[in-house]
């Protein structure tokens, strides 16, 4: 079983979802985060003031699957989410031990699918 | 006089008095959309704190410290604690114009004010306990004993100075006692940096624009009540006069405020209204229309350059209440020797010298108390509560559902 965590644009996430609801995936956990790394936050100006923002506001996916569909998934987040500017976002493989689902007690590929 | 013109002049200083009373409102509304999320709580526990200390120490002493009916031509004289109630027909008391309890409640909720533009400067790191004794001595003794020079018939009466809202009195007042505050305070964390100024964002414009226009709103009674009885062509000419400022004041401000910055801030224009209405203030009687218009123009041209120089000169006012009541206030004050049918080089000269006492007295009022309040039981919150947020530190509340905020205005980064 795996863990994928995508960090993504937010305009990028409507794309992504239905990429995703297309290939059998139409459920995750979603988390707003925020970003810090090469591109340039939002330019603030206020009373006479102005800065950059270090943050950008990023949305990250968390999806539970098996070792099958690893690939399907990557390659449907790369592919809606990509935009060839710096600040598309990074995904993550995570090896999990197990996973249950808590109404039934169901493990693993039950408790996914 | 009649009953009848009686009770109309009364009825009309009544509203206006509720419409002073809303300027509450607006202020409390305007404070929490300019301060951050973690600040909104205290901020209005202040206000909230503020009107209620205005109006019971104007009863115990402010009312007979600004109107002692005394010692005309003088500096200072007391009418005794408590309201002294007249005998005789309450007609009488006025002329027929108000009630001496109308007299009483219309001034009393003009004082607070004088704090609430001070709550404004020294937001968001200001102690609560320490900013509540200030205002207990700031609005019952400095407060009235400067109004006495003018209102209450003392010297700068008997000279000539002309005040007739309170452009010196009341904003200017506020003003001085603001910047004091500010000096002695110091800035928010992480506001003035090696890289430059920081911007701290207001958390809510909507409830700053709510706030300026419910400010607005109550202007009708802070200037229409001030003429003091329901005179139809004084009444309607301030209104048009104090309208008139308050839009030249935001036009004015749109204008300077793109060609300094470069940016259309509602911020800006915002205190560029209340510039415009606080420099009509001092003459919304004596103005025409288009004097009225000059003044508030040249009020919201102010407001974008000063509120960049006190940022230059590290003086962080939240809220922009240094330049919106003391520098419009002063404007408004010598305007009033510049426009309209009091227009003169003596007159100027007059308001110069109210303006330069008033500003001695009130700063030095200010700072005094302040500094008594710094080096006993300090001023200022400490570092660790001014990150985590004036709500938990003061109030252990939160004025909002927790919710995830941008980090870099919550925490200071140097």
């Amino acid at each position: 079983m795996k863990k994928i965590e995508a960090i993504v644009r937010t305009n990028k996430f409507e794309e992504i979802r239905a990429g995703l609801a297309k290939i059998g995936v139409p459920f995750f956990t979603l988390m707003e985060v925020k970003g810090y790394g090469l591109q340039k936050g939002e330019h603030i100006t206020y009373r006479g003031s102005s800065f950059d923002s270090d943050f950008i506001p990023r949305l990250q996916i968390e999806i539970f699957t098996t070792d099958e569909k690893v690939d399907k998934i990557i390659e449907t987040i790369l592919t809606y989410g990509r935009t060839g500017e710096v600040g598309d976002g990074k995904i993550v493989v995570v090896d999990i031990e197990a996973i249950y689902r808590i109404r039934t007690g169901e493990k693993n590929i039950e408790a996914v699918y | 006089m009649n009953e009848a013109l009686f009770t109309t002049n009364n009825l009309w200083i009544l509203i206006a008095t509720v419409l002073v009373f809303v300027m509450h409102l607006g202020f409390a509304t305007l404070e929490a959309g300019f301060v951050r999320k973690k600040n909104v709580a205290n901020i209005l526990f202040k206000n909230v704190m503020i009107i209620a200390i205005g109006l019971i120490t104007y009863f115990i002493v402010g009312f007979n410290l600004m109107y002692p009916g005394s010692n005309a031509g003088g500096l200072f004289a007391f009418g005794g604690f408590g309201l002294t109630i007249p005998d005789g027909n309450p007609i009488d008391y006025a002329d027929g114009a108000y009630t001496y309890y109308t007299d009483f409640i219309f001034q009393a909720m003009f004082a607070a004010t004088c704090c609430t533009i001070v709550s404004g400067a020294v937001a968001e790191r200001i102690k609560l306990n320490s900013f509540l004794l200030f205002c207990v001595a700031f609005v019952s003794i400095s407060y009235p004993i400067t109004g006495f020079w003018k209102w209450g018939a003392g010297w700068m009466d008997a000279m000539g100075f002309y005040d007739f809202a309170g452009s010196t009195l009341v904003h200017a007042v506020g003003g001085w006692g603001a910047l004091a505050a500010i000096i002695l305070l110091g800035a928010r964390k992480g506001k003035y940096t090696k890289k430059g100024i920081k911007p701290i964002p207001a958390h809510s414009l909507p409830l700053a624009t709510l706030g300026v226009f419910l400010l607005w709103f109550g202007w009708f009674g802070f200037n229409g009540g001030s003429v003091l009885s329901a005179d139809p062509q004084a009444v309607s000419l301030v209104f048009v006069t104090t309208c008139l400022a308050a839009a030249a004041g935001a036009i004015g401000a749109f204008f300077t405020s793109y060609s300094l910055f470069k940016s259309h801030d509602l911020s800006m224009v915002l205190n560029g209204i209340l510039g415009g209405l606080v420099g009509i203030t001092a003459g919304a009687d004596l103005m025409s229309p288009m004097n009225a218009i000059m003044i508030g123009l040249i009020a919201g041209i102010i407001i974008p350059f000063s509120v960049a120089l006190f940022d230059k000169i590290k003086i962080d006012d939240p809220v922009g209440a240094t330049s919106v009541h003391l520098v419009c206030g002063i404007w408004g004050t010598l305007a009033v020797g510049i426009f309209g049918s009091l227009a003169g080089w003596q007159q100027l000269l007059y308001q110069l010298i109210g303006t330069v006492a008033v500003g001695a007295f009130t700063f030095s009022f200010a700072f005094g108390a302040m500094y008594l309040l710094k080096v006993t039981i300090g001023i200022r919150v400490s570092e660790e509560e001014e990150i985590r947020g004036l709500d938990i530190a003061e109030h252990n509340a939160h004025a909002y559902e927790k919710e995830v905020t941008a980090p870099q205005f919550e925490y200071a980064l140097e």
